[in-house]
């Protein structure tokens, strides 16, 4: 077993064992916390395909995140209404069920990001990293000024949607379902950073040259990664909202890009669980720092700055060293 | 709506795209020289008008509030390229990105730690308040006015800084090609350290004419950020010409459609919606326009081929 | 005779005042290395660009394999079946020598959008991008990353790529640059067994190689194509000497 898998294992141990003890001793604040850093995990770990493994500077992410969260939303409200989402061309019933509301979600993300993602990799470098930018400042200012759900004010959802038999209002039972969820992500892109996909995929990062030498065109490796990686950030958006029963523009807003790329950078960029350590690191300072000073944005910004210019490989590279090959 | 009140928003749509290029000129110089995306340029803007709002409280002078927004955004300015920024030239846009952001995070709570959460208040001074009489019987404000007047001197001042004067030539020659200008004997980094101080006061100036319209509070800098990108990347990142020609664009586009989408849907929709339907529009119209000019000219209107 | 594999026809690109390359019409027969030479400055990084797909032409075709493919980009031609190695080596430097094999071979097989199986575990894949850099004779050093490899090594792992494609023609653009003597003389025996696999197209400054390699030579000069023939016709050619001698190219001696 080499280190990086020593650390996963031992990153996954903690995430699970921290909130067993916290409802053990009957902490459920400690629960909840653990199950923020576990969903916006799911976040940096999409954003992660794109810029980790892409090497597409996304600073638009916060565009799915927001997209899973009204999805979960809209689907909510309109089932706690009684109302349709819409009438035509067929009646849509809003929903309560997360498994329905987790596939919208992802699809829905997916299907912008692929759109998206087409227009945006026409351009490059700065270029790219702005107009994702201003895809979601679109979204932004429409869901603030859009009335009908909300507008700046956001939509409470009254309670949690359900997962079959589950009480998902018991913060062990949500945990452990956003836990399962996580380690499927995970499962998929470790999956994915190995395959035949992958590989190309890592090439075209480091030379786009060789990529097309070899037959296969950058733009489609860099458009299907970028659907992806929309979806998953997707999918973590609608857990994010349910988790706190309510959406709002902030989660469209390029803060939330910049936190969910923060994730990516703290854990390390390319490395599968990296954006899970970022995750959990950036909770646990937020915790710790946010007690101790009401200003712990300077602490977390020394941080980052530090990481950057001097740390760049994260807590991965730090720890873990370099990321292996292949095999 | 009336011609007259379309001539007061067109004015409006020039005042504030004659601010946006103040805060684009800095970003598109420090790009188009040093090959940096600065995300902290929305700080100095904020520094300049904190500087400006207190120097004001202090002295009661709004002239010298101004000259303070100079001096303290090219201040900070210089010390965050010393302590920082240098060391991030040769480095990805990711890693720029990242670290101008910690950057943010830094000087927003920093200046939130120093001056609270309140917002403070710049007044406009006596002579350059209420308005004036223009020509087809338009009252303008004077204010409004005078930044326009403001701004569109110093683009001009700009635009003779770089193609006139030695510093404009080495500015010029530092965007073709570093090592040259370095062979020849110019003190590369004293020059970067100029152009991103020059970059800070005139974003430090945009903030102080602002703060007497709107209030003074930490994060007003990073809205006009977002926007000053949005400019240089539709005039082409880089070219001054191009913040210029965008700016305008941004300002106007932005000014006329909250102005006149609403009433233009209007015409074929019931009233509510059209306010609704014609503000969503709006507030989306110049990112809609970015994207539509880069999906055309993906390096922008007046990007380089390379 | 048979169809040539790749026929190019009135080959023309401007780069404002600047003809890069004029008129070339050019051949490549099946089983032959047609070696391209000229000064610096010649054109032909610029021909080669073309042909590979890197460039669109202003005028003229090129014909492969029969078919027209002057509006195909370069990843399509790539599928078609041409193998192009470059003067400056295009290889992701973090990937390891086996990696970069296995980049050809998937290629190759064109069954890039799997996200499920291991592509290392792929016995398939692994035995061509194997059996190519046992060719080249970089099998030993299969695992290292293509950062720690020396110069002779990163331009053997160029031939080696183009070899995985297992392609119809070869466009190596000085595959011998910057080699050692020793380095040099591998790589010919290497190129000489190759044009039983594909016709070679070869830009190449080293004229030592050029003509123990070539079956026939083109004789690029000012973008435009001042001779061809083979080895013997080339030698005596008045105006390939003119040229020459008249670049005052001390480098490049006539035998």
């Amino acid at each position: 077993m080499t280190r990086e898998h020593l650390l996963n294992t031992a990153l996954m141990a903690v995430l699970l064992l921290f909130p067993l003890w916290a409802w053990a001793t009957d902490e459920p604040f400690l629960i909840t916390l653990t199950t923020r850093a576990v969903i916006l995990a799911i976040a940096g770990v999409g954003l992660n395909i794109a810029l980790g493994f892409g090497g597409l500077v996304s600073f638009g992410h916060a565009l799915f995140f927001g997209l899973g969260g009204y999805a979960m939303g809209i689907l909510a409200y309109h089932a706690q209404t009684y109302t349709p989402v819409a009438d035509w061309p067929m009646t849509i019933e809003g929903t309560k069920s997360m498994p329905v509301i987790w596939l919208v979600a992802t699809l829905v993300s997916g299907l912008v990001a692929l759109g998206v993602g087409a227009l945006s990799l026409r351009t490059t470098g700065v270029y790219f990293i702005m107009i994702t930018l201003a895809f979601s400042q679109m979204f932004y200012y429409f869901a603030i000024s859009w009335p009908a759900y909300g507008g700046e004010d956001g939509l409470s959802i009254y309670v949690r949607n359900g997962f079959f038999g589950l009480n998902t209002m018991d913060p062990i039972q949500f945990f452990a379902v956003c836990y399962v969820l996580l380690a499927g992500v995970l499962f998929f892109t470790a999956r994915l950073a190995r395959s035949p996909f992958g590989l190309m995929l890592g090439a075209a990062r480091q030379n786009e040259t060789r990529v097309e030498a070899v037959g296969t065109r950058p733009y489609r490796l860099y458009l299907i990664a970028f659907t992806i990686s929309g979806a998953i950030t997707g999918l973590s958006g609608a857990l994010f909202a349910d988790l706190n029963r309510f959406v709002s523009p902030v989660m469209f807003s390029w803060q939330t890009s910049g936190e969910i790329m923060v994730f990516v950078i703290l854990g390390g960029v390319g490395r599968v669980f990296g954006p899970v350590a970022g995750a959990a690191l950036f909770i646990l300072l937020e915790h710790v720092l946010g007690g101790l000073s009401e200003y712990w944005h300077i602490y977390l910004g020394a941080l980052l700055l530090g990481t950057v210019l001097f740390a760049r490989g994260g807590l991965y590279g730090m720890i873990a060293g370099r990321a292996a090959a292949h095999d | 709506m009336s011609a007259l009140l379309l001539i007061e928003q067109a004015l409006n749509g020039l005042q504030f795209g004659v601010m946006l290029f103040l805060m684009a000129a800095g970003l598109t110089l420090i790009f188009g020289v040093m090959g940096l995306i600065n995300l902290a340029h929305g700080s100095l803007y904020m520094i300049g008008a904190f500087a400006a709002a207190w120097v004001a409280g202090m002295t009661g002078s709004f002239m010298l509030a101004l000259g303070a927004s100079l001096i303290a955004a090219a201040v900070a300015g210089v010390l965050i390229e010393l302590l920082v920024i240098r060391r991030l030239y040769d480095r990805d846009h990711l890693d720029q990105v990242l670290a101008t952001f910690a950057l943010i995070l830094i000087l927003s709570e920093g200046t939130r730690w120093v001056f609270g959460s309140f917002p403070l208040y710049l007044d406009t001074p006596d002579w350059l308040s209420g308005t004036v009489r223009l020509p087809l019987g338009i009252d303008y404000s004077r204010y409004r006015l005078a930044m326009i007047g403001a701004g569109l001197i110093i683009a001009a001042a700009l635009f003779a800084m770089i193609s006139k004067t030695r510093l404009g030539i080495r500015i010029r020659a530092g965007e073709n090609d570093r090592e040259m200008i370095a062979a020849l004997g110019v003190n590369i980094s004293a020059l970067y350290t100029l152009v991103f101080a020059l970059g800070a006061a005139l974003a430090g100036f945009a903030g102080a004419l602002i703060g007497a319209v709107q209030s003074v509070q930490v994060g007003m800098g990073e809205p006009v950020l977002i926007l000053a990108f949005v400019v240089i990347v539709i005039g082409g990142i880089g070219s001054i010409k191009g913040a210029f020609v965008g700016a305008l664009l941004v300002g106007l586009t932005d000014t006329l459609g909250r102005a006149l989408l609403p009433t233009a849907f209007a015409t074929f929709m019931e009233p509510a919606a059209a306010s609704s339907v014609g503000a969503s529009l709006a507030s989306m119209a110049i990112y809609i326009l970015m994207a539509g000019v880069l999906i055309f000219r993906p390096r922008g209107l007046f990007g380089g081929a390379a | 005779m048979t169809e040539p594999v790749l026929d190019i026809r009135g080959l023309t690109k401007s780069f404002g005042a600047l003809t890069a390359s004029h008129d070339i019409t050019l051949d490549l027969r099946s089983g032959e290395i047609h070696a391209l030479i000229g000064p610096n400055g010649a054109g032909k990084s610029t021909l080669i660009a073309q042909i590979a797909g890197a460039l669109r032409p202003d005028a003229g075709r090129i014909v492969f394999d029969g078919r027209d493919v002057t509006a195909l980009d370069t990843a399509a031609r790539a599928r078609l079946g041409m193998a192009r190695s470059f003067q400056i080596s295009a290889l992701p430097m973090d990937y390891t020598v086996l990696e970069n094999a296995m980049l050809g071979a998937l290629g190759q097989r064109g069954d890039v959008v799997r996200f499920f199986t291991p592509v290392m575990r792929d016995t398939d894949l692994r035995a061509r991008a194997e059996s190519a850099l046992e060719t080249v004779g970089l099998i030993a050093a299969r695992h290292t990353r293509c950062a720690e490899l020396s110069h002779g090594q990163r331009r053997q792992l160029e031939v080696a790529i183009a070899l995985t494609l297992a392609p119809r023609v070869f466009l190596m653009d000085e595959p011998m640059a910057g080699l050692g003597a020793e380095g040099t003389r591998n790589l010919t025996t290497l190129l000489d067994g190759m044009r039983r696999e594909a016709p070679i197209l070869l830009v190449e400054h080293d004229m030592d190689a050029v003509f123990a390699l070539a079956d026939r030579i083109s004789v690029l000069v000012y973008g435009k194509i001042i001779a061809t023939g083979t080895v013997d016709e080339i030698r005596r050619d008045p105006e390939v000497r003119i040229a020459y001698l008249g670049e005052d190219d001390t480098d490049v001696p006539l035998p």
